[in-house]
């Protein structure tokens, strides 16, 4: 495996191609390991779904907020997640429009991950609201009450980004998967999936006309996407910036935060690629080139994280705004040190492992690198929205946040469902875009 | 190959399309109308009463004022409804062995409240004052409808958040001049000062009646 590898390895061509990767899909029995990595998944899923009814029976007070740090796990978490699915449409339609040959193995990976992801994201807003079933208050509709939402906020901008983001990210997943679909349907070897995903195809049958449509929407999508992944990351950015809270008030806040989706996003992608292409045998289509592209584009995304860090503190202290430079040294010194300090050894210090080539290409190093940067990436959002809360401008309101029980399983329990849908992913449907690959290999078998 | 699907898929799918678009679509009318219907709104509902009191009988037949019985309505946030010895007023003299009368002399009989049951009613987290709207010059009718026509009480208003704001924005318009308040018949007449005089003359205005922390405190 070098950085040079080429993006699929000499004598790959589409009919192997095409028969191993719809071989996965169409298998008549799951892989063993599939079964047992499920298990834990499910388990903490139905926790999630647990937590959720036992929140909604008796309120937000079973989590760990309250005055003066109101924002709590749901924030988090929910920022947290909707970082690690821009990155993947980063992937999915940015490197498309740049026609970038390496994106088409790893896309439906990245697309896949872009779609619970923002699942795992959406679920947190209207969890937090506290009275969860009137969250469409936030849907400017011709009411009784004769109310609008407010404009100026933005955290009702919020939720049209992200309910935009959430639309389209599905219709472009979905889109991206016809011709698979249709693929599958022509090879399916039982009725019942000839029936299922013929349904699903949607009547592909791959006719020119057809083509020619498709291939316009697809462009169209991903011309769409790559934007929406800043807009959604600026807003997010904004909900806090647009706050006066000490730490929050900063310009800097929406492209602060699209680093860090770009950086979490990396990070994800490589993380599910690396035990995928061992466990399915894709070593073929997803090589060292995957995995140094990926590697230089982590390393860049955390050196942009660096930047804004360092800003922080540069603004901060140059700014000398007393309230600031407490609640600044209190993040570097209080009660939450140990979390930021693991913010800048995960996300900045020590993806600066990658600038070696022979790094980027041990799998075991960077799938630990990429651990610590999703960790990393968690304890950056847990210090914006924590200790800046903690220390608002008046001392008489201090105060500290611990998490709760409820807390923890509904992280995982999202964690858990994020990694049951992947599973679900690689069990019915092309893990690798088979239609784009056809694009860039072999037409036959030597 | 055999094809997966007959013919007539290809109309199922399409009948699928439409009956889906049917459904946002229909979705999204009730969603809008369902809340502005009377029925929702409980408009023109009667209310089970434990005596059915008439004020058509008692208002447009024998010419009670509204104060006589709602006494504080002009001092208080609540209009207050009749002790049993108001009822008893009149009712110690006539009617005094009607059988419809009954639970009004259990009530005395017994100095136990009769136990009316509110037709107008507003959700808890509204605070409505009644002195407020009187002294302002807003008439009775404009929120209770013209009671002097209900054999039995109904609600005569949507009472949504809507209609408040209706007047809110703009109350001027549903001002009327104090010895029209309390006529449920009142008509603006020529000789009505105008909306605006009414505002001036109550010094309505000049504050943001359309505040959250008017109603809901």
């Amino acid at each position: 495996m070098t950085p040079f590898d080429p993006v699929a390895l000499p004598g790959s061509n589409n009919p192997d191609m095409t028969d191993h990767v719809s071989g996965i899909a169409l298998r008549a029995n799951a892989f063993g390991w599939w079964r047992i990595a499920t298990v834990l998944p499910a388990a903490l899923t139905s926790g999630l779904i647990g937590s959720i009814l036992y929140l909604f029976f008796a309120g937000v007070g079973i989590w760990g907020i309250d005055w003066p740090v109101a924002w709590g796990f749901a924030i988090i978490n929910y920022v947290w997640w909707i970082a690690i699915a821009s990155g993947g449409t980063f992937i999915s339609a940015l490197f498309f429009l740049t026609r970038s040959e390496w994106r088409n193995s790893i896309n439906r990976i990245a697309e896949s991950m872009t779609l619970f992801g923002a699942a795992c994201a959406g679920i947190y807003p209207i969890l937090h609201l506290g009275r969860p079933w009137f969250f469409y208050w936030l849907f400017p509709y011709p009411n009784t009450m004769d109310l609008w939402p407010q404009f100026r906020s933005p955290l009702l901008w919020d939720f049209f980004a992200i309910l935009t983001y959430v639309t389209s990210s599905v219709m472009f997943w979905y889109l991206g998967l016809l011709p698979d679909l249709a693929t599958l349907r022509d090879r399916a070897p039982t009725r019942g999936k000839q029936v299922v995903y013929g349904v699903m195809a949607l009547g592909f049958r791959g006719t020119s006309s057809q083509w020619r449509h498709y291939r316009v929407l697809y462009g169209v999508l991903a011309a769409i996407m790559a934007p929406l992944v800043c807009s959604v990351h600026s807003i997010v950015g904004l909900d806090f910036a647009g706050a006066a809270t000490v730490g929050w008030h900063s310009t800097m806040y929406p492209p602060f935060f699209i680093f860090g989706a770009f950086l979490s996003g990396f990070a994800t992608v490589l993380l599910l690629i690396i035990p995928m292409r061992r466990l399915l045998r894709l070593e073929r289509y997803i090589t060292g080139r995957h995995l140094d592209v990926m590697g230089r584009l982590l390393l860049t995304s955390s050196l942009f994280v660096g930047y804004a860090y360092i800003m922080d503190a540069f603004n901060t202290y140059y700014g000398g705004e007393k309230a600031e430079i407490t609640m600044f040294q209190e993040k570097l010194f209080g009660y939450y040190a140990g979390i930021y300090w693991a913010t800048v050894l995960f996300n900045v210090l020590l993806p600066q492992l990658l600038w070696f080539a022979a790094i980027r290409l041990n799998e075991l190093v960077v799938a630990l690198v990429s651990i610590g940067v999703i960790v990393g990436m968690w304890c950056e959002r847990f210090t914006i929205v924590v200790v800046s809360l903690h220390r608002p401008r008046l001392p008489s309101a201090y105060g500290l946040y611990h998490a709760t029980i409820w807390d923890w399983l509904t992280m995982l329990g999202t964690v858990g469902f994020f990694v049951f849908g992947i599973l679900l992913v690689v069990r019915l449907i092309p893990v690798i875009s088979m239609f784009e690959m056809r694009e860039i290999l072999a037409p036959r078998r030597p | 190959m055999a094809a997966i699907f007959s013919p007539a898929a290809n109309l199922a799918a399409k009948l699928g399309l439409i009956g889906a678009a049917g459904l946002v679509l229909g979705g999204m009318s009730w969603w809008w109308l369902w809340p502005r219907t009377d029925y929702v709104r409980h408009n023109s509902w009667f209310v089970e009463q434990p005596v059915p009191f008439s004020h058509q009988h008692h208002v447009a037949g024998l010419g009670i004022d509204c104060r006589f019985c709602h006494t504080t309505v002009e001092t208080a946030g609540d209009a207050g409804m009749p002790p049993t010895y108001t009822c008893m007023t009149c009712h110690s003299q006539v009617w005094t062995n009607a059988a419809m009368l009954a639970p009004v002399r259990e009530s005395l009989a017994n100095n136990t409240p009769i136990p009316w049951r509110r037709v107008t009613d507003l959700p808890d987290y509204v605070y409505f004052n009644h002195k407020i709207h009187i002294a302002k010059g807003v008439g009775c009718e404009s929120c209770h409808g013209t009671m002097q026509d209900m054999p039995l009480s109904q609600k005569a208003r949507s009472l949504t958040m809507g209609f408040c704001l209706n007047c809110h924005r703009d109350p001027a318009p549903n001002l009327r001049p104090p010895e029209a308040i309390y006529d449920t018949d009142w008509q603006r007449t020529p000789d009505t000062p105008s909306p605006a005089a009414l505002a001036q003359q109550y010094h309505v205005g000049g504050r943001t009646l359309t505040d959250c922390s008017i109603c809901h405190r």
